[in-house]
């Protein structure tokens, strides 16, 4: 708190502050925005639009539907970059109240949708507060942890340990246990980042071992099944198995070079009803193979390094902590949608980040990304004034 | 306060961060490793294997559609079934030069502008080794002419399927409904693994509210198929489990003579036995053929059903909202002598119209000389207007409509069907929340005597009968009565719903109201006695006619003069026999004019068939013969 006093009188008491380098910055800067993230994630929307195209069996109406969120995506990074660090670190334990307020409510009174609480309906929009919680509870985990020294104490990090757990509980409740444990690795991230002791690290996931088993029986029946048939795919060809099954034929058939553009046969068949959301990734590998499938990675990995490459640069500890946490979330979704799809992983319902059809997550992960971008322009101002 | 706080390290800290970010990318680092490794293990050292399962052999999974249940009515009359039919199916893949061979064939069996527009749409979707269908139903003597030409078409062959067939036609068309091809809005409610390979589904009636029952769940089988599509061997195959059979309460004699009864009229008629709540006969009128719909219906004569004047495809049972009319009375009595007014137990004088104050508007009876002093009795047998102006007047409307909401007004029944309108039982309450006004006295009196406001449909009409047939004893109204997986197992018995009853203060006030419906059909001087004439069994019914437009106050109505749309709507209900009740009806004839001449004589046609005066009507006689 004497640091952001600090900071602030340091800018504010500057007599050269509206001179310099504040008239000779870039659009980008203006706009707080980093050009390689930037190019990376456009990179990656046309490649998914791409794959859309094919998988959704050249249907214009789906591909406008998707291009017009990716833009609605695209505007709230924008918007919320313009907002410094400093003002989501103020404004994140309201945000924080809310999301769990919304979780209530859904468990109240929330629209069934395919068997799950999950949508709340709002009249206009109907909309998963579960996604919500993917951004804040890393967000509470960052200010509260933030607000001290770091590494925090371990009492601390109980107390922060309370806060993801009550959300989680309540995302499992409605059940959706894949979010849930999303939702808990993104907040276990900013643990991790902030220095928790590697003891306890060691100690809770011993822990975690040992309730794993004891959880099965509080896993709902498709729930379940989806394990099993993740063992054992074969048991199920018609239900759940059958996507992996046919989703690695699909991959497999690639080859190194792929079966071209639209070209794709097994992952065309109306059997592999996911294809355009979850399974996407199958056609990408079928129609650009091996080849095509790195090329993706290889986005995925310079959005990641690049991100954590801003999240190291930034001065402001709570952005910093934040960026970092949803940077390395972002990539555990790339691994256990690709996970998922090749056979090796569970399937869990998670989209292929920027690349899978589909609305509510897109919008949070840009967030994500603009909030990142916020903690490293903003740091500027910080810096250049403290140089002085 | 800050001041107390040991300040933070800010260069400890970052290098902490650095550490424990570096950490995190060797994590990056080995799962990226781990996940290139598994693709290279798919795309390359497996490429072959997968490549085979992708191309040359391919091992499908082909789902295999359960046969859907058959529809019985309660004497194992089929009315709904599945019949083979055979249809064209071409495998692109095989195919040189379609326009040739669409030519070619066109010689052979009829192919017509709409097949091949259908076929050249599917051809886009489908991938080419699968079967595309050029042709349904084709006739006897198009399958043998193909047969034998079969050689000259690689890649087209014919395809039996089960398709499903109303050997009945149009009756109770708007009960059983039909099944129609599934399309997009039916995909997004559906369970895709249970649907797989399945083509139709229950769109409407109870082919739609027990399709789960019918469906029955799909079965699959491992073929291995070659290049062209052709399946060679099949490798394991798990049969489906077929959808249960539905036996209904209809009586489908009932319901044939019924719909006869309503031939070239508008209108509905519903009959229902009071013990179960089972629906004997359902009918509304104009009905239509719904075969025509089972494999999709040429726009043009889609149309023409549906921009037709008289509605056929409109279920008037249960979603046609008619004024009650006088057929409310018996129940505006009963919840006279129920809320002990005074005026139901004395002589009220009827000059003809009724007044609310002197200078008010006349309310009149449609008796235009008067009924004179009339007891409840005469008041119920020969619908005196007057007489119920001044009943209602005394109870109100709150109390009216707290007594009628019990027997279903302005309610839905829950019946297993789906699309059933809840009519309307106004209240001030009512009023002000729908229509921003305040309730005036007139509309009670007219309320009493079922117009205004209030709506009903025939079901409710039927169902409100059978509950003062039974003394207020209430159930859900059911088509189905029981379902049977195959034949010889054990049936599943579909449970009478039964309500809380409506308590009667004293019997002898619904004893004094079933009297009155007696005296309608049986008394000198009753309604219907026309209709009650020469029965072997006693009914108690009650006629209504209902105004479909307004008369004003020095007008006349006379039904020589209305156009025929604007003819009363001719209503009756009745339940027989009186002292052990077996049925219940409600027959409404659109602009059919008085409920006496036109709605109760069929009302009696169908008690006499029912209750043992057996009538074999024409339709269902030449299709028992036909099938014999």
């Amino acid at each position: 708190m004497s640091l952001e006093n600090e900071g602030g009188l340091l800018i504010r008491g500057g007599p050269t502050r509206l001179q310099g380098p504040v008239q000779q910055r870039s659009l980008a800067q203006r706009l707080h925005i980093d050009p390689p993230l930037l190019f990376g994630l456009l990179l990656l929307s046309a490649i998914g639009l791409m794959v859309l195209h094919s998988a959704s069996g050249q249907n214009a109406q789906l591909l406008f539907r998707q291009g017009v969120r990716l833009l609605i995506a695209f505007g709230v990074m924008l918007a919320v970059a313009q907002i410094s660090p400093r003002q989501w670190c103020r404004w994140t334990p309201w945000f924080y109240g809310l999301s769990i307020a919304l979780l209530l409510a859904v468990l109240a009174g929330g629209v069934m949708g395919k068997g799950a609480q999950r949508w709340l309906d709002l009249g206009v929009l109907r909309f998963q507060p579960s996604e919500i919680l993917k951004l804040t509870v890393p967000m509470m985990l960052s200010a509260y942890l933030a607000e001290r020294r770091l590494p925090p104490l371990t009492s601390r990090v109980f107390i922060a340990g309370g806060f993801i757990v009550l959300p989680a509980v309540l995302i499992f409740m409605q059940p959706d246990l894949g979010t849930a444990l999303l939702v808990a690795t993104s907040g276990v991230f900013v643990l991790f980042l902030a220095g928790m002791n590697w003891r306890l690290i060691a100690a809770l996931g011993c822990c975690a071992a040992v309730l794993a088993p004891v959880s099965w029986f509080l896993l709902h029946d498709y729930q379940r099944q989806r394990i099993v048939s993740f063992l054992n795919p074969e048991q199920d060809p018609l239900g759940a198995g059958y996507h992996i099954i046919q989703s690695k034929i699909a991959i497999g058939s690639g080859g190194l070079y792929g079966k071209g553009w639209l070209n794709g046969t097994q992952a065309h068949l109306e059997f592999l009803p996911e294809r355009s959301t979850d399974f996407i990734f199958a056609v990408l590998s079928e129609e650009f193979g091996l080849f095509g499938a790195f090329a993706l990675f290889a986005v995925y990995l310079f959005i990641t390094v690049r991100g954590l490459q801003l999240a190291l640069e930034s001065q402001d500890p709570y952005g910093r902590l934040l960026g970092g946490a949803l940077v390395l979330t972002f990539f555990v979704y790339v691994v256990v949608n690709i996970g998922m799809v090749t056979g090796v992983l569970p399937v869990v319902g998670v989209p292929l980040p920027l690349v899978s059809y589909g609305g509510t997550s897109m919008v949070s992960l840009m967030a994500a990304f603009g909030i990142l971008m916020s903690a490293h322009t903003h740091r500027r101002l910080l810096s250049e004034g403290r140089r002085r | 306060m800050s001041l107390s706080l040991p300040l933070k390290d800010l260069a400890g800290e970052s290098t902490l961060f650095r550490n424990r970010v570096l950490v995190a990318g060797l994590g990056i680092a080995l799962l990226t490793l781990a996940l290139c490794v598994r693709l290279v293990y798919l795309q390359f050292v497996s490429h072959e294997h997968y490549q085979n399962l992708s191309h040359n052999n391919r091992i499908n999974i082909l789902p295999l559609a359960p046969t859907r249940g058959l529809i019985f009515d309660r004497n194992g009359v089929v009315l709904a079934q599945n019949a083979p039919t055979y249809s064209l199916e071409v495998v692109p893949e095989a195919v040189a030069d379609m326009d040739t061979l669409l030519r070619e064939l066109g010689e052979i069996v009829s192919i017509r502008k709409i097949d091949e527009q259908r076929f050249r749409k599917a051809l886009k979707r489908k991938k080419s080794f699968h079967g595309v269908p050029l042709r349904f139903l084709l006739s006897e003597s198009e399958v043998a002419s193909f047969a034998v030409n079969r050689h000259r078409f690689p890649g087209v062959d014919i395809q039996a399927r089960l398709s499903r067939d109303y050997p009945l036609g149009t009756l109770a068309a708007h009960l059983v409904g039909y099944v129609g091809r599934i399309n997009e809005a039916d995909v997004a409610k559906l369970d895709t693994v249970a649907y797989r390979g399945t083509s139709h589904i229950g769109k409407i009636g109870i082919e739609r509210s027990y399709e789960a029952l019918l469906h029955g769940s799909p079965g699959y089988q491992q073929v291995e198929s070659n290049a062209a599509g052709r399946t060679l061997r099949v490798l394991e195959r798990t049969p489906p489990r077929p959808g249960n059979d539905l036996y209904l309460h209809l009586d489908a004699p009932l319901q044939a003579l019924a719909e006869q009864s309503l031939e070239g009229l508008r209108g509905a008629i519903v009959a229902i036995d009071p013990n179960t709540g089972g629906i004997l006969a359902l009918v509304s009128a104009p009905s239509y053929d719904p075969n025509l719909f089972v494999n999709g219906i040429e726009a043009s004569r889609y149309r023409t059903l549906r921009d037709s004047p008289a509605r056929p495809l409109f279920n008037r049972a249960l979603d046609g909202q008619y004024p009650p009319g006088s057929t409310l009375k018996p129940f505006v009595a009963l919840a006279a002598l129920e809320g002990r007014l005074e005026q139901a137990g004395k002589k009220i004088f009827c000059p003809g119209w009724y007044q609310l104050s002197k200078e008010g508007r006349k309310y009149r009876d449609w008796k235009k000389s008067g009924h004179g002093h009339v007891s409840m009795t005469d008041a119920l047998a020969q619908s005196c207007d007057v007489y119920f102006y001044e009943i209602a007047r005394a109870l109100g409307i709150q109390r009216m409509h707290d007594f009628l909401v019990p027997f279903g007004f302005g309610q839905k029944t829950g019946i297993d069907l789906p699309g059933e309108a809840a009519g309307l039982m106004p209240s001030p309450r009512w009023k002000r929340k729908a229509r921003g006004k305040p309730w005036y006295p007139g509309e009670t009196l007219i309320t009493g005597i079922g117009q205004g406001f209030v709506l009903a449909t025939p079901l409710q009409l039927a169902l409100a009968t059978a509950s003062l047939a039974k003394m207020g004893e209430r159930v859900v109204p059911r088509v189905a009565a029981r379902s049977q997986r195959l034949e010889g197992d054990e049936e599943t018995i579909i449970p009478v719903l039964q309500r809380s009853s409506i308590a009667m203060a004293r019997k002898k006030n619904w004893q004094r109201v079933v009297h009155g419906m007696v005296q309608v059909a049986h008394g000198p001087r009753g309604t219907a006695r026309g209709s009650g004439r020469g029965a072997r069994y006693r009914m108690a019914g009650k006629t209504g006619t209902a105004q479909v437009f307004g008369i004003r106050q020095e007008e006349e109505y006379k039904e020589k003069d209305v156009a025929k749309h604007l003819r009363d709507h001719g209503l009756f209900i009745v339940f027989a026999p009186v002292k052990t009740p077996r049925i219940a009806i409600a027959v409404v004839v659109e602009n059919g004019g008085s409920g006496s001449h036109s709605a109760a004589p069929i009302a009696r046609r169908l008690l006499d068939q029912y209750l043992g005066q057996r009538v074999v009507p024409e339709k269902l006689a030449s299709v028992e013969s036909g099938a014999g």
